[in-house]
């Protein structure tokens, strides 16, 4: 029996929170290593981007919420989902064609479209503030809890609880199905192929009659569409701030970077490494020893690898590690 | 003098701009803006050494700026005797563990071949090492932070005058850089910029939650000055002399003498703040001097040029024998080492150490806005940029309101979109920052002031 509750203990404090978390940052991680692998450059206006699209999803989800119009125990916040993507693609464009394109057209190196996407970054970040303000925002409605942790009790007997938000499992369910129908339209699509093969080699593909400015257009519309969803499920499970999603971008670069840069599989498990290890490495396992261990064995400490204050500097640390040992990423992305 | 034209006038009109503060806000404030002018200036040259100079993008600015401000915490602060009785001996300890680990890795990576064996050692090493460290330092830690929580709670400094953490911030940030720079440096440019501003957040993290270092979240507050306290400077009679004698031609026209006691003595007040922000001004001026002078003549020099010839192309420059990586270690640590004397600075002009304020958009990427702007590789244009962007940076708020007030006369005051527009007045400068950015990257690349290749 205490090995079950040491198992539940462990699902309810580091697995579920983790592939949730992970999944927020597999998201992201995929949109920035979209970016770099087709366009060429770092982007560090991520995190803004993100929170330019979650805006508008609180924003409408307040006007619906206004108007009455709710999901019942879904929250409000996923049938705004498609008119914030629609707004951030064109937020995007907009910028490509003020910004970007100019220095992909005078093939400029990729530290200057680099330092241009902090000039977009400052933009964005104002914008958010002007609009919305700097504040904390909630907008979650519907049923906050799938399984409570005193219903989980009652119902199996075990001393542990397990909680599980629908918000976890929405993020889950939701990272998946998105992930999956980006997998398939980047290896078995027409469009994803030329996108693949111009992001391989440039100049072979747009010799062989790919469109570069439909691969660029495409690639803003999948980072719109990722960077909304991504926001939107960070902002529901946990809440909205623009400071805290300019923050997440740092994770999410690392995570790109531990599963290879340029490569969206690798960043997709990248995201889940990041997670669970700061997770895994912060969590005081007190508890846990005292279920799996005899009596006289028990811990006197919290057995903490780490406070939790250090959770950014874990995932960083993983980062810096994997710089040393394998700079291509864990799944080989491009060698940098 | 003709080519120094252009720099002339920018610089007599930023210095136009802030006596026109002074003149229509108040010279506290002018002064204010100054003094964060030059320790911003600073900050600039760090980067531009590394950007202008040597083409690295460090984006950890931030890290280094945070252990600059540390160093004049650990400087100035006299030491809390209790807490080194209780916990100093561990600490030391740990600190020797450290070296030991350090040690430890570089004979195993020397000595053995490149092989998965010798990454287990290494690995070994650094956890045992770790959980050592852990066993020694926790219950010192705990000790140490028990000490008076609310007042002290942690080891103190060494209690030096606050003015020889300059030097110290330099080597710490210099120490910091050294480690970064073997770890970093044979990446790609837009790789180092990620891996800086990662290990700059590491760094903060550090100080934010090692209470026992430098008191974490809780702040430092009350460091020593190196110029006089403005209550000070009111008691004393020389300077309530100067400020009669300045203001002599306002305090003739009162003709009671009680009146005229009144005023003065409220002169002296606002003057003893004026004063106080004119020494600091002092001193940071002269550090500028020094660096621009030392930077300008490195830059003409030999090294100045095989560093330029590094940037613009490296694999020539490594062809005819420059070692390149080391080149790029040094100026790392040389431009790094500058940021830190900024931090230093800063910390020491606040009189007060917040870890919680470091964020990157103010400390890394409001600098590289103004090394951009300023003009990279030209070290006059880098202190310009740091003037202008950070004249902006203060100034966008009322000059928003301006507008904002300007292009809305037509709506009544209450007004909701007025009113939501007012109360965001503070996040235009973020607008106008990056609207700055994008235009002058279009359409000046080079900044405002260019780089100027002199052929001798």
């Amino acid at each position: 029996m205490d090995f079950v509750n040491a198992i539940i203990l462990l699902l309810n404090y580091i697995i579920v929170p983790a592939l949730s978390y992970g999944s927020q940052l597999a998201l992201g991680a995929i949109f920035v290593t979209i970016i770099y692998g087709i366009l060429r450059f770092a982007n560090f206006a991520t995190g803004d981007m993100m929170s330019f699209g979650t805006m508008f999803a609180v924003l409408l989800t307040w006007y619906f919420q206004s108007l009455g119009i709710s999901l019942g125990v879904l929250p409000t916040a996923l049938l705004t989902i498609p008119f914030a993507i629609v707004i951030t693609v064109l937020y995007m464009l907009t910028v490509d064609k003020f910004v970007f394109s100019y220095y992909r057209i005078k093939k400029s190196p990729p530290v200057m479209l680099a330092m241009v996407s902090i000039g977009v970054m400052f933009v964005t970040q104002a914008i958010v503030r002007i609009i919305i303000g700097p504040f904390d925002r909630r907008f979650f409605d519907g049923e906050r809890f799938i399984l409570k942790a005193n219903e989980f009790k009652e119902m199996t007997g075990l001393n542990e609880g397990l909680a599980i938000k629908s918000t976890q499992v929405l993020t889950i369910i939701i990272t998946v199905i998105v992930v999956s129908i980006l997998f398939w339209f980047l290896n078995k699509t027409k469009t994803g192929k030329s996108m693949r093969a111009y992001s391989d080699n440039e100049d072979l593909a747009l010799l062989s009659g790919i469109d570069p400015k439909r691969v660029v257009m495409i690639t803003w519309m999948i980072a719109g569409i990722l960077a909304t969803i991504g926001g939107v499920l960070y902002g529901l499970d946990k809440s909205f701030k623009p400071f805290t999603f300019f923050n997440n971008m740092l994770p999410m670069f690392a995570a790109a970077i531990v599963g290879g840069i340029g490569n969206p599989f690798g960043a997709f498990l990248g995201g889940y490494v990041i997670a669970f290890s700061e997770i895994f490495i912060t969590y005081a396992y007190k508890k846990f020893f005292m279920y799996v261990l005899p009596e006289s064995m028990e811990p006197n400490s919290l057995i903490q690898l780490l406070s939790t204050d250090y959770k950014f500097a874990v995932s960083f640390s993983i980062l810096v590690i994997v710089l040393l040992f394998r700079p291509s990423g864990i799944f080989k992305g491009k060698v940098l | 003098m003709k080519q120094y034209a252009n720099v002339i006038t920018a610089y007599l009109i930023m210095i136009g701009l802030i006596i026109l503060v002074g003149v229509f806000q108040s010279w506290n404030v002018a002064l204010a803006i100054l003094n964060f002018c030059l320790i911003s200036a600073v900050m600039t040259m760090g980067a531009n050494i590394q950007w202008g100079y040597a083409g690295l993008i460090n984006f950890g600015i931030m890290g280094f700026t945070a252990l600059g401000g540390l160093a004049a915490v650990l400087v100035s602060v006299p030491p809390v005797r209790e807490a080194w009785q209780v916990g100093g001996l561990s600490m030391i300890f740990c600190l020797v563990i450290i070296v030991l680990i350090v040690f430890g890795v570089r004979y195993v990576l020397k000595n053995f071949q490149k092989s998965k064996k010798r990454n287990i050692y290494i690995a070994s090493i650094i956890v045992v090492g770790l959980i050592i460290l852990r066993i020694v330092s926790g219950p010192a830690i705990e000790s140490i932070e028990a000490v008076e929580p609310a007042k002290t709670g942690f080891l103190g400094g060494l209690g030096l005058p606050i003015i020889f953490s300059w030097i110290a911030g330099a080597f710490f940030a210099a120490g910091l850089a050294y480690i970064i720079g073997k770890i970093a440096l044979g990446l790609r440019a837009d790789y180092l910029a990620i891996a800086t501003l990662l290990i700059s957040e590491i760094v903060i993290a550090v100080i934010k939650h090692e209470d026992w270092l430098a008191r974490g979240v809780k702040n430092v507050i009350g460091l020593k000055r190196p110029v006089p306290y403005e209550v000070n400077l009111q008691s004393e009679q020389w300077f309530i002399d100067l400020v009669a004698k300045w203001n002599s031609g306002a305090l003739d026209l009162i003709s009671t003498t009680a009146e005229k006691q009144a005023a003065l003595a409220q002169l002296v007040i606002e003057s003893s703040t004026v004063f106080v922000k004119l020494c600091y001004s002092g001193l940071f001026i002269i550090v500028v001097a020094i660096l621009l002078i030392v930077t300008q003549k490195v830059l003409y020099s030999p090294w100045g040029r095989m560093m330029r010839a590094i940037r613009d192309n490296e694999e020539a420059a490594n062809a005819m024998g420059k070692n390149v990586v080391k080149q790029h270690l040094l100026i790392f640590v040389l431009g790094s080492a500058i940021v830190g004397i900024a931090g230093a600075m800063m910390v020491t002009h606040d009189g007060l150490f917040t870890p919680g304020s470091y964020r990157p958009l103010r400390y890394t990427f409001l600098i590289w806005v103004m090394v951009i702007i300023g003009g990279s590789g030209n070290n006059f244009g880098a202190v310009l940029g740091g003037f202008a962007v950070w004249f902006l940076w203060i100034e966008a708020a009322p000059m928003a309101l301006f507008l904002i007030n300007f292009l809305t006369s037509g709506l009544v005051e209450t007004n909701a979109f007025k009113l939501h527009l007012i109360e965001s007045v503070p996040y235009f400068r973020f607008l106008m920052m990056g609207v700055g950015l994008l235009l002058i990257m279009r359409f000046r690349p080079k900044g405002i002031l260019p780089e100027k290749i002199i052929k001798q």
